[in-house]
């Protein structure tokens, strides 16, 4: 996988997040996070198993409510209850689950729930099959994603197709962060940097992302800015160009002791 | 491989994606090879009606053959007329059991209109205008207590029908202290409850307006189902409600009007059931609500939610119908007309699991 610099990053602030507290009991799963996303980048969020990853992602995509600190959006402090809190603001997530519905196909699947209607009679709304059918081609073909059929049912396809049709349901609304959870956890090799590489498409057309990843080839394939986290405190935030993959490594299993000389400039 | 033909990706490259070079297949996957087995599997699957039409059109030419007097217009009519209840029935049951429910008290709710109308009507002498109206709104009712104790208090739908279909069987008896109402007072005091037993000749056939009003309800629910967005989100909901709910689905409020819905159309069910009947009996179709899921079933629509059509469900309750009468004019003894069905409800199930296999 060739390596893609960011050009497209202005490094205006999307999303900041201040001083996040999360507590699951005596359990503190968020530190006082403060983390900023820039507009038009790849940033990974990366950190072990309980680092504090999952819980950051939640507060954003309004599935957890922070106990302490606060969220600007665009410069503007939210404050997310429900998910669809978050996807009015415009963030939208991939969760790992995809979301998809197995028995229905890609169209109907990239519409469900805000399907296209059109009147009948000027009376009763039906859906307008063709429509969905036409701007699910085109948004696949923007992206260029290419599907043997938008007929089957997405259950018959393979993995990194699902993932692409569950990413690209959420473009349809054209938001200014997607979130994505370990995206290309379950696929294989192939299909895993085909993922990839239509993540860093969205990135050059505009899309800021936010995606969590245990693979540190992929985060370096892609990232701009990697993010790492240990123990529910964010470690550093360190251009991916700057440093290299041991130097991630360290911080991420020795948190800040853990940091060379010279990323010390990256701590946060 | 990697270029799967006749794909819709395919296409003159456009100038915003000129530079991008290769790029252009960002996103292009390998298709499975299949076998025969799984091409048929397959079709199956995506075509749930085409077992139940197949084994329809079979079991009519068999008969046809083997039995006296099947083939003639009186006895196709006739079965028409004998699935009419059972059919309304099925597009209740249908509608729950595409949400992955299944609803017992399908019967009770039709049973407990039908007493609630009678009793107005006829009892009451409450103009029938408004005796009708007033059982299906209870109907609607009953259907809303179901979804509402499957949604709100997220009980299963078994036990929550199972219970209710004791309890509207209590109230039925008690609205009508156990008595029928006969067919002449109904006559007398309240003829719109009969409506739907009018009778109509065309091609030398006899049909009933109760049957045709079936068809009518079944084009209905078929257009409902495939061309509404809340015929979309039941199939949604029936396959995997987290996902559904993910996309932005109330899928409480969805679950809460299938149910409601299907309660109407039971009350519906009832109101042609008079017709058919010809009185009120707080005594009958007791299991009417078995009879409906055997024709959801043999149908092809799958118990575990999410697939199925309601045009199955029409040919579903066809085929018990037309395997009782075929039977009965062959001089089979009852009994074999009820192992048959159970066989085919066993067969139906079978081929639903085996085409869920191959979808995984």
């Amino acid at each position: 996988m060739q390596r893609q610099e960011a050009a497209v990053s202005t490094g205006e602030v999307l999303v900041a997040m201040r001083n996040l507290d999360k507590y699951y009991g005596g359990l503190r799963a968020l530190a006082e996070v403060t983390l900023e996303i820039r507009k038009g980048e790849i940033l990974a969020l990366v950190g072990d198993n309980g680092a504090g990853k999952s819980t950051l992602i939640k507060t954003l995509s309004g599935a957890v409510e922070p106990d302490g600190g606060e969220i600007l959006v665009d410069g503007r402090p939210v404050s997310f209850k429900t998910p669809k809190d978050a996807t009015d603001a415009g963030i939208e997530t991939v969760h790992q689950t995809l979301g998809l519905v197995d028995t229905l196909d890609v169209p109907q699947n990239v519409f469900l729930g805000r399907e296209l209607t059109k009147k009948v009679f000027g009376l009763f709304p039906q859906l307008d099959q063709a429509a969905m059918r036409r701007r699910t081609h085109e948004l696949l073909q923007r992206f260029a994603i290419s599907l043997p059929t938008l007929n089957e049912p997405v259950h018959s396809l393979s993995g990194g197709q699902r993932q692409t049709i569950a990413i690209s349901r959420l473009l349809l609304v054209e938001p200014k962060l997607l979130i994505m959870d370990e995206p290309m956890a379950a696929l294989g090799v192939d299909e895993g940097s085909k993922v990839l590489d239509l993540v860093v498409k969205l990135r050059d057309e505009g899309l800021t992302i936010l995606i969590i990843s245990h693979n540190l080839e992929h985060v370096f394939a892609i990232a701009d800015r990697i993010a790492v986290m240990k123990n529910g405190r964010l470690v550093a935030v360190v251009p991916s160009a700057a440093t290299t993959r041991e130097a991630v490594v360290g911080m991420i299993t020795m948190g800040a002791s853990g940091v060379r000389t010279e990323d010390r400039q990256w701590l946060s | 491989m990697a270029e799967a033909t006749g794909a819709p990706g395919r296409r003159a490259m456009q100038d915003f994606e000129k530079g991008l070079g290769d790029s252009t297949e960002v996103a292009q996957f390998d298709e499975p090879k299949r076998s025969l087995l799984q091409h048929i599997q397959h079709f199956l699957h995506s075509h749930p009606t085409a077992v139940p039409i197949i084994v329809l059109l079979v079991s009519v030419l068999i008969f046809g053959s083997i039995a006296n007097n099947f083939f003639t217009p009186f006895n196709m009519t006739l079965i028409v007329q004998q699935v009419t209840i059972i059919g309304i029935l099925g597009i209740a049951m249908t509608l729950i059991i595409l949400t992955a429910g299944i609803d017992l008290s399908v019967a009770a709710i039709m049973v407990l209109s039908t007493v609630v109308m009678g009793g107005l009507g006829v009892n009451l002498g409450i103009p029938s205008a408004i005796a009708v109206p007033i059982g299906l709104v209870c109907g609607i009712l009953c259907g809303a207590v179901n979804g509402g104790l499957v949604t709100f208090f997220r009980l299963p739908p078994f036990i929550v029908t199972l219970g209710t279909w004791k309890i509207f069987f209590a109230l039925v008896l008690w609205l009508s202290g156990g008595q029928s109402i006969r067919s002449q007072d109904i006559d007398a005091a309240a003829p719109l409850l009969k409506v739907f037993g009018g009778t109509f000749t065309l091609f030398g056939a006899q049909f009933t307006t109760g049957s045709v009003m079936m068809l009518i309800l079944f084009i209905t629910f078929w257009y409902v189902l495939n061309w509404t967005a809340w015929g979309r989100h039941v199939y949604a909901i029936g396959d995997d409600r987290e996902a559904a709910a993910l996309s932005g689905i109330n899928t409480d409020r969805v679950l809460l009007s299938v149910y409601a819905v299907a309660g109407g159309l039971c009350a519906f069910a009832g109101w042609v059931a008079i017709g058919r009947v010809g009185s009120v009996s707080p005594q009958s179709f007791f299991e009417g609500n078995l009879d409906a899921i055997t024709a959801v079933v043999i149908g092809g629509t799958s118990l575990f939610g999410g697939r199925g059509s309601i045009i199955g469900t029409l040919v579903g309750a066809l085929i018990v119908g037309v395997f009782r009468s075929g039977l009965n004019l062959s001089g089979v003894d009852v009994l074999w007309q009820q192992f048959a069905v159970g066989a085919l409800i066993i067969i139906a199930v079978a081929i639903d699991q085996w085409l869920r296999k191959v979808s995984a």
